[in-house]
């Protein structure tokens, strides 16, 4: 027997503000993206609205330990909990399941480059790199790097005991977050969860990887599903998280209901002939059952050459939807993206903007999701 | 058909297939041999020069590869020797068409060293981020993108072995492997699928990472003998030895396993986790979040501390870990405790970090199979602290039907799994 599951907490976090409202009106009325040409040049970013730290982290102590992407969700589970009115209670904390799609922390560039400059000048590169690492590398580096200790600062900060998992793998981990919470709720082997992401974007180690792979669009903005001149991600730097609860624990303690979410399905084709992607998609919207015409699209697309279009393709077969492309608002957000496009898409169910939302996604190398949701 | 279900009416979830590597060797032969005779598989460094360096010594898996490489290659090949063994014994397909969905913990990867030199060596003037961007943009290293995205091992795993869905990547940190396990027995309870690959691996032993973890005191410094250094339990302990390896498990719904008639090695039994919100790698003094996910593996297993015959440790040897997990075994058996066996395979293999769940679960089957308790080495001045039977230095002989596994990490994850024998074996003894 399966349980309604519904999405009662909601923490957002971009370039355009935090919390439910600038979000809402950006969708209202698709405003002008925020971006940041100068400092990555020539690589755009969308940058984060600067946040009062203190305000979700009270303990310096505490904001020193992380690196900005773990601050930002830090801050961001923070805003969920108070979304969900259990910010405070220590109970629902101790039975919250946490589930992080999370990628890695940011490197000490100065250091690299010292170290890389100075590998250049030695002959003894081995003894080299260990002098200088045991030497240059701060302790608390490693922690601020690690990939589950976004979860774990968290529980820290926030003091959620129930346990937490982190997913890696890029935009799939997103999607398989949400898409693990949703069955877990739904099938009673959880009554409570904490799910999302967080991504700098405003770091040079983290575009390296993107560029090695000639992922990365150079030059000025354009809108996601129209950059066929220079395709590329447009990187932002936010973070969303989302509390799920059965509808009836949510009726039950009188829990403000955002939206239902109704299903969550994922897959990954190899992509080896042109039309995959827009096969696994369409396979995948296609299982979440009939959509309403005029029903909310919200596309987590990334602007790379081929399989924006495919998924295009998809969201163009469903009736009259609007789409709303989240990299538009504020950029791409890998881990991050699909966990957003379901908090904007439930932030759009919830001001009235639609009664019923698809979201999708669409890795930049791998992995295709979607989702359904209704209006509570 | 009977369908067979545990005491909470979930499908039960059976163990088809098992495959290790460690430092020991490939294959589950090879690592029982020496893990039941005591012998270690901790050596001196010669991956990377170790000068200057505190911790000289750890568990690498140096039989694979003659060219260097990176974590992640070595993460990948070492995944896929424990899978093919895994799924060859199961009897499931092996011909890349796997029936059911993969669960991989997989360390976290980044560029390493090697490859951010490639890169700096190809620019003018200072080997700075935005040079090492322009070296990037000429798109002469689009390898290095696929080869170190977090997603990629699992990728490659999947198309390898031909594992259905959208495979997951996961870090619990030192309890991933378990959180693994965890997984698939939910995915299967779910009847999501049938089957389910879990892996966890980690071949990440390089001159960063072993600084990193030496940075926060955490290795032993021991370094002579190598094989001395990891002695879980022991009063001179100082600290856990890094090492290499992965475990694989095919799981299945019992009633298809029993349906196509293969061999079932076992059952996971129950699983339990617990967050721990005291410190990012200290453990909360009083054991509480260790405490509680072992009563909730047996809890979700329907056993009670009665029922279990042996604990396979987290038995990191840090100062810190060995005493935290004695006095929640103590809290949780009571007056069993000093005589209920546990011992720690980090004795010989050393602490596989992301794999260590999944393979401590494959050497607990074992166990169960061959009814012989691999020991915890390096037993030789005993902690007072620690009264329990930790199988000193000598495997012993002993009926073992249900074993709790333990795992526990940085970031406080506690996760702990019931391991028992086959239904069959397990069901008709009175209690």
């Amino acid at each position: 027997m399966k349980r309604d599951v519904v999405i009662t907490g909601i923490g957002l976090a971009s370039s355009l503000g935090e919390g439910l409202e600038p979000h809402a009106a950006a969708l209202a009325n698709a405003p002008t993206p925020v971006i940041d040409a100068q400092s990555f040049a020539p690589y755009p970013v969308h940058p984060l609205k600067p946040l009062e730290l203190d305000r979700q982290i009270p303990k310096k102590s505490d904001q020193r330990q992380m690196e900005p992407w773990q601050r930002l969700g830090v801050y961001t589970a923070g805003l969920a909990l108070d979304s969900a009115g259990i910010k405070d209670d220590a109970e629902a904390k101790a039975e919250l399941q946490v589930i992080v799609a999370a990628g890695g922390g940011e490197r000490d560039h100065a250091v690299d480059s010292a170290i890389l400059s100075g590998l250049r000048a030695t002959n003894e590169p081995g003894p080299f790199l260990n002098e200088r690492l045991m030497g240059d590398l701060r302790p608390t580096l490693f922690l601020a790097q690690l990939s589950n200790l976004l979860a774990g600062n968290i529980s820290i900060v926030h003091g959620v005991t129930g346990a937490s998992r982190t997913f890696m793998g890029e935009e799939q981990a997103g999607v398989d977050a949400v898409r693990t919470a949703h069955a877990r709720i739904s099938t009673g082997q959880a009554d409570i969860m904490l799910v999302g992401g967080a991504y700098n974007a405003e770091r040079r180690d983290m575009l390296l990887l993107f560029e090695l792979g000639g992922f990365l669009r150079h030059g000025d903005y354009a809108p996601v599903f129209a950059r066929e001149d220079k395709p590329g991600l447009i990187v932002g730097s936010a973070a969303a998280f989302l509390v799920l609860e059965p509808a009836e624990r949510a009726a039950a303690r009188g829990a403000k209901v955002f939206a239902r979410l109704d299903d969550v399905v994922a897959d990954r084709s190899r992509r080896r002939e042109a039309g995959a992607v827009e096969a696994s998609l369409g396979k995948l919207v296609a299982e979440l059952g009939p959509v309403s015409p005029g029903a909310l699209a919200v596309s987590a697309a990334t602007g790379i050459a081929g399989i924006t279009g495919e998924e295009a393709g998809v969201i163009a077969k469903l009736p009259q939807a609007k789409r709303i492309a989240t990299g538009d608002l504020f950029g791409h957000t890998v881990e991050a993206a699909f966990p957003l496009s379901v908090a904007l898409a439930a932030t759009a169910l919830s001001a009235g903007q639609a009664s019923e939302a698809i979201v999708t996604g669409v890795g930049h190398w791998r992995g295709e999701g979607a989702a359904h949701l209704s209006k509570a | 058909m009977t369908t067979h279900r545990d005491a909470k009416g979930r499908p039960i979830v059976a163990v088809t297939g098992l495959g290790v590597v460690t430092s020991l060797g490939q294959g589950k032969d090879a690592n029982w041999e020496a893990l039941t005779a005591g012998r270690s598989g901790i050596h001196r460094i010669e991956r990377f020069p170790v000068d200057g360096l505190r911790t000289s010594i750890a568990g690498t898996v140096d039989f694979l590869f003659d060219e260097p490489f990176t974590a992640p290659e070595l993460s990948e090949k070492l995944a896929t020797l424990a899978a093919e063994e895994a799924v060859a014994q199961s009897g499931l397909n092996a011909e890349g068409d796997f029936p059911g969905e993969l669960f991989m913990a997989v360390p976290p990867v980044e560029i390493e060293w090697p490859q951010r030199q490639e890169l700096a060596a190809s620019i003018e003037g200072e080997p700075d981020y935005d040079g090492l961007l322009r070296a990037a943009a000429t798109q002469k290293y689009k390898a290095m993108h696929e080869l170190f995205l977090f997603g990629g091992v699992a990728d490659h795993i999947a198309d390898r072995f031909g594992t259905k869905g959208s495979p997951i990547s996961l870090s619990t940190a030192c309890s991933s492997g378990a959180t693994a396990i965890q997984m698939g027995v939910e995915a299967i309870r779910r009847g999501e699928t049938q089957s389910a690959l879990c892996i966890g691996t980690d071949g990440s032993v390089h001159a960063e990472a072993l600084i990193r973890f030496s940075l926060l005191s955490a290795l032993s410094t021991q370094n002579d003998p190598p094989e001395g250094a990891a002695k879980p339990f022991s009063k001179n302990r100082d600290g856990f030895v890094m090492g290499e390896g992965a475990g694989a498990l095919v799981l299945e719904d019992y009633d298809h396993a029993l349906a196509r008639g293969a061999t079932i090695l076992g059952i996971v039994a129950g699983c339990g986790e617990r967050g721990d919100g005291f410190h990012r790698t200290r453990s909360s003094p009083d054991g509480k979040p260790a405490i509680l996910a072992m009563q909730d593996a047996l809890a979700d297993a329907g056993l009670t501390p009665a029922d279990i015959d042996y604990i396979n440790a987290h038995g990191t040897s840090t100062p810190e870990n060995d005493k935290m997990e004695a006095m929640s075994c103590t809290a949780v058996f009571g007056e069993r405790m000093p005589s209920l066996p546990i011992s720690s395979n980090k004795s010989m293999i050393g602490h596989t970090l992301t794999a260590a769940g999944a393979v401590e679960a494959v050497f607990s089957f074992l166990t169960i199979a061959n009814g012989r308790i691999p020991p915890t080495i390096n037993h030789n001045n005993p902690d007072p602290a620690i009264p329990l039977d930790v199988v000193p230095n000598q495997a012993r002989d002993a009926k073992v039907k249900t074993v709790l596994s333990n795992s526990f990490g940085f970031g406080g994850q506690n996760t702990c799994l019931v391991l028992a024998a086959a239904p069959e074996a397990a069901s008709p003894v009175a209690r």
